[in-house]
């Protein structure tokens, strides 16, 4: 497969950056999309150019390390993968792809492709946890039974991999889906609700401060969450929100 | 004996950790709030030691490489968290979980530690509930269990097959909570290049900032290395890419014993390699072999057809397959340990019955679960005599819910639908047993300096039973580590702050940049992936699956050929005061050349097969693993002196007061 690839280069955070060309050939349809960067890459570096960085770890689609938008949607245009996921077998001989960081005011970029979102670390600081001592003196497992439906859904707001797409996705740059998930992961459990009324203030509190943009209900983050997370979480941190807002 | 004291407690083995918890000293809370600790990686190990020891009051600081702690490499362990709770009533017990994970290891693994991993893996649980990790349940609120290979009750609590990533978070939310009262400082984008030592003691570490490539100065009173695994010393593997064993590494050349470098767990589920282009290989989980049947054809001339495409497996009648496990190991089946698994299915594809295009390749079919799963969803949601379709349906969706992820994640990367064939499967590298030598408490051999998790050696002996490294890791970091430690930090009460002024830290960062400039000046022909796949290559081929005498000390040879090289001719952009991702592999590799040439020596010296050190000149006539309990009943624990084949050996010879050791048996 012969493609053009259009992509962003950018040195620093404070320095200009500019959609770059590379011409590319023998790609092949087993190839991961990261694994034809990697080919770009040796090629740069052979010819004593300085190599494209972007985020990427696990290459199985948990860690949440990678990003990029590929033609305007973070993680391209798969629906429910990660870009390390995707494949070229997806593109055709003779495409064109553009390929840009992540962009939010709240994941300022640090070079090419990559992005800093230490800002979702700084929320769940501020409050996505169960402030239980870690000592294991606790009761027994058991001892707190949860409904399988409940724990189920509990099980699908925590599997956000914190990647950002819900951002790159948001036309206001909103991080609701992913506070809201980690938000409804605790709320739908017994162990959570103790400190529920600090925890969805402070994590709301915290997004706000980070420069995040607000939600006006577009369902965009939805279609792109790589883990299928669902608008549902949304509404139930609104609802954990004002209900906390009441008791004050 | 000599340097190698495990300092093992006495008493009878259940009672050595309560004793010994008992026994050791503690420092008291107000004293805590002067002693620095820090932590390399931030894994289940890594995170859960920062948690517990800054919730104790220590003041730590953490490093990772990634953007952020949650993103270290236990976010992708699949299957489940081993626990000796019973819940099922089937028998289990600690003892029950120690004995088969003593077995699992082909007995090389010290009795009293993995009697201590048996006793706390029911903490864990517990601990994992109270902190909101959503396990998967049953209809009636409880735990849910499976089983994994090599045992024989069912112990493995799971959330889907995302049970390392759900653990992780847990721990993650625990260092949050930390993070945010100030008593953890969380270093990320952030890499340990040299741990530094004041008469003799671990005082602190030189860390590269990756972001604007600065070296920095970093004291504590105590350092903690829980840096994961070495597996990537064969390129290919499992690992993140990222994963790598510099912080171990740089430890061991200042004085630590690294122990068994050459137990290397080979995992029998994975997605097989598709071209010269793979930078990973994928690991499908071992929880599916609770459902997925292994076969390969019985006939050779199936098995080629298939190789040229000609023939589909969903074809091949039943009497025309072969169940080797099935057929070799009635009794466990399926689901005996990775390394019988790793080793049969080599076995059957060396002897020209793997499919897939390149030969390397066996089948895990799930049909057989489907329809049964089918059958039985029918009957509980009253469908009177459902047809062959509808049975099919509901049999998929049970297998959906059970392993959802796993397929979608086959599908996408192989481009085959799991549900309707039979999923491709072969042996990858996916775990090291060996690691950075520990004692009972996980001190290194240098003072102050401690190890956990997967970068240790320390419990799974020759072999690592499915879903025992959460485990490990957890118990070290949430319950072990925070009281052993203690016990060293409490003539530590009065030492006041480290001055990272001292000529040691001075002495380190100059070495470091030295190192760092030599790779940068070679600006020879080749990037640092030539030498790492040329690396792998060489370790897959000679170090892999089966190792003999020969090939190892051709391995010994190309390595060091290798290594000089790498140094001669590496290629690398860029400068050492900035972002440089190239540097950061660069450093990398060149540990992973060092460790790969002790790795084949350390094979080279174990004349014996255990576990996942397969010497093909001892065996039994059967093809199975033959141990010599006589001459090898030890820990290899090399002492850096210099270039790798200089390492000297020391061993620690293994004491078994409690099980007998037996041929390990899985027919």
């Amino acid at each position: 497969m012969k493609l053009l690839l259009k992509i962003w280069r950018q040195k620093d955070g404070s320095s200009k950056g500019k959609l770059v060309d590379y011409p590319i050939d023998g790609i092949e349809g087993d190839m991961s999309f990261l694994e034809m960067l990697d080919v770009l890459n040796q090629e740069l570096i052979e010819k004593g150019d300085e190599p494209v960085v972007f985020d990427h770890d696990c290459r199985e689609g948990i860690c949440g390390s990678c990003s990029l938008m590929i033609n305007g949607e973070p993680h391209g245009p798969d629906r429910l993968i990660t870009t390390c996921q995707l494949h070229m077998r997806r593109f055709n001989d003779g495409d064109t792809i553009v390929i840009e960081p992540f962009r939010a005011t709240a994941f300022p970029i640090i070079r090419d492709l990559m992005v800093d979102r230490t800002a979702f670390d700084r929320i769940q600081q501020a409050g996505g946890y169960i402030s239980v001592n870690t000592s294991g003196n606790t009761v027994d497992a058991n001892a707190i039974p949860i409904e399988k439906a409940k724990a189920d859904e509990s099980f699908e707001a925590a599997s956000c991999i914190g990647c950002g797409a819900c951002v790159a996705a948001c036309k206001n740059a909103s991080a609701m889906l992913f506070t809201s998930a980690k938000v409804s992961q605790f709320a739908l459990l017994p162990q959570g609700k103790v400190e529920a009324t600090d925890r969805v203030q402070n994590m709301v509190r915290q997004m706000d401060l980070e420069g995040f943009g607000n939600c006006t209900n577009t369902g965009a983050c939805e279609v792109e969450c790589p883990k299928g997370i669902s608008l549902e979480n949304i509404a139930r941190m609104n609802r954990e929100y004002l209900m906390a807002t009441a008791k004050g | 004996m000599g340097i190698l004291d495990s300092k093992v407690p006495s008493g009878p083995l259940a009672e050595k950790w309560t004793k010994h918890k008992n026994d050791i000293n503690l420092v008291n809370p107000a004293n805590k709030r002067n002693i620095d600790v820090i932590i390399v990686g931030t894994g289940l190990a890594g995170a859960s030691a920062a948690a517990t020891m800054a919730e104790l009051g220590y003041n730590v600081k953490t490093f990772c490489y990634q953007d952020s702690p949650r993103r270290a490499h236990s976010i992708a362990a699949q299957g489940g968290i081993n626990a000796a709770k019973n819940y099922q009533g089937d028998g289990d017990s600690p003892y029950r979980l120690f004995y088969d994970t003593i077995k699992g290891g082909d007995y090389r693994s010290r009795e009293a530690n993995v009697y201590r991993l048996a006793e706390e893996s029911v903490n864990i649980i517990d601990q994992c509930v109270a902190q909101g990790v959503p396990f998967a349940r049953e209809y009636g609120g409880l735990l849910d269990n499976r089983s994994f290979g090599g045992v024989l009750v069912s112990r493995t609590f799971y959330a889907k097959g995302q049970t390392g990533q759900q653990l992780l978070l847990g721990a993650y939310a625990a260092m949050n909570r930390q993070i945010n009262r100030g008593k953890i400082k969380s270093y990320t984008r952030h890499e340990m290049l040299d741990v530094v030592l004041v008469d003799g003691k671990a005082r602190g570490i030189i860390a590269r900032d990756l972001v604007s490539g600065e070296i920095e100065r970093h004291s504590a009173h105590a350092v903690v290395i829980a840096s994961g695994g070495y597996g990537n010393v064969f390129y290919l593997s499992t690992n993140a890419m990222g994963s790598n064993v510099t912080a171990a590494w740089r430890v061991h050349k200042r004085g630590a014993f690294f122990a068994n470098p050459c137990f290397t767990q080979i995992h029998p589920t994975c997605i097989p390699v598709s071209g010269d282009h793979q930078s990973k290989l994928t690991l499908m989980s071992e929880s599916l072999r609770n459902d997925g049947r292994i076969w390969v054809p019985a006939k050779a001339e199936d098995a080629q057809a298939i190789r040229e495409g000609k023939l589909k497996p969903t074809k091949i009648a039943e009497e025309d397959r072969d169940y080797f496990l099935e057929r070799r190991y009635p009794a466990f089946g399926n689901l005996v340990p990775r390394d019988v698994a790793s080793r049969a299915a080599k076995e059957r594809c060396d002897a020209g019955f793997g499919v897939n295009k390149t030969g390397e390749a066996v089948y895990l079919d799930f049909a057989a679960a489907i329809q049964r799963y089918g059958s039985e969803k029918a009957l509980t949601s009253g469908i009177k005599n459902p047809d062959s379709e509808t049975i099919t349906k509901l049999g998929e969706e049970v297998i959906a819910a059970k392993y959802g992820n796993l397929f979608q994640m086959y599908e996408k990367i192989v481009d085959q639908n799991p549900y309707k064939t039979p999923m491709m499967i072969y042996p990858a590298v996916h775990y090291t047993m060996g690691g950075v030598w520990v004692d009972y408490n996980l001190q290194t051999t240098i003072p102050g300096l401690y190890c956990a998790g997967e970068a240790n050696f320390s419990d799974h002996g020759a072999n690592r039973l499915g879903a025992s490294a959460l485990m490990q890791g957890l118990a070290d970091g949430y319950f072990v580590l925070p009281y052993t430690i203690g016990d060293y930090l409490s003539d530590d009460i009065r030492t006041g702050p480290i001055s990272t002024d001292h000529e040691a830290f001075e002495q380190a960062e100059t070495e470091i940049r030295e190192h760092l400039q030599r790779l940068l000046n070679a600006k020879g022909k080749h990037p640092v992936d030539y030498y790492h796949k040329k690396l792998g290559k060489i370790m897959w081929n000679k170090c892999g699956m089966s190792r003999n005498a020969k090939e190892l000390k051709e391995a010994i040879e190309e390595i060091a050929a290798l290594r000089k090289d790498f140094y001669e001719n590496v290629k690398i952009p860029g400068g050492l005061n900035e972002m440089n991702p190239e540097l950061e592999k660069a450093g990398r590799v060149a540990d992973f050349l060092e460790l790969g040439e002790l790795f084949a020596k350390d094979a080279l010296q174990r004349n014996e097969s255990c576990g996942g050190h397969f010497r093909e000149e001892y065996q039994t006539p059967e093809g199975e693993a033959l141990r010599d309990d006589k001459n090898f009943k030890y820990v290899s624990a090399w002492e850096y002196k210099g270039e790798p084949k200089d390492a000297v050996l020391h061993k620690e010879e293994l004491v078994f007061e409690n099980v007998e050791l037996k041929t390990r048996s899985y027919k």
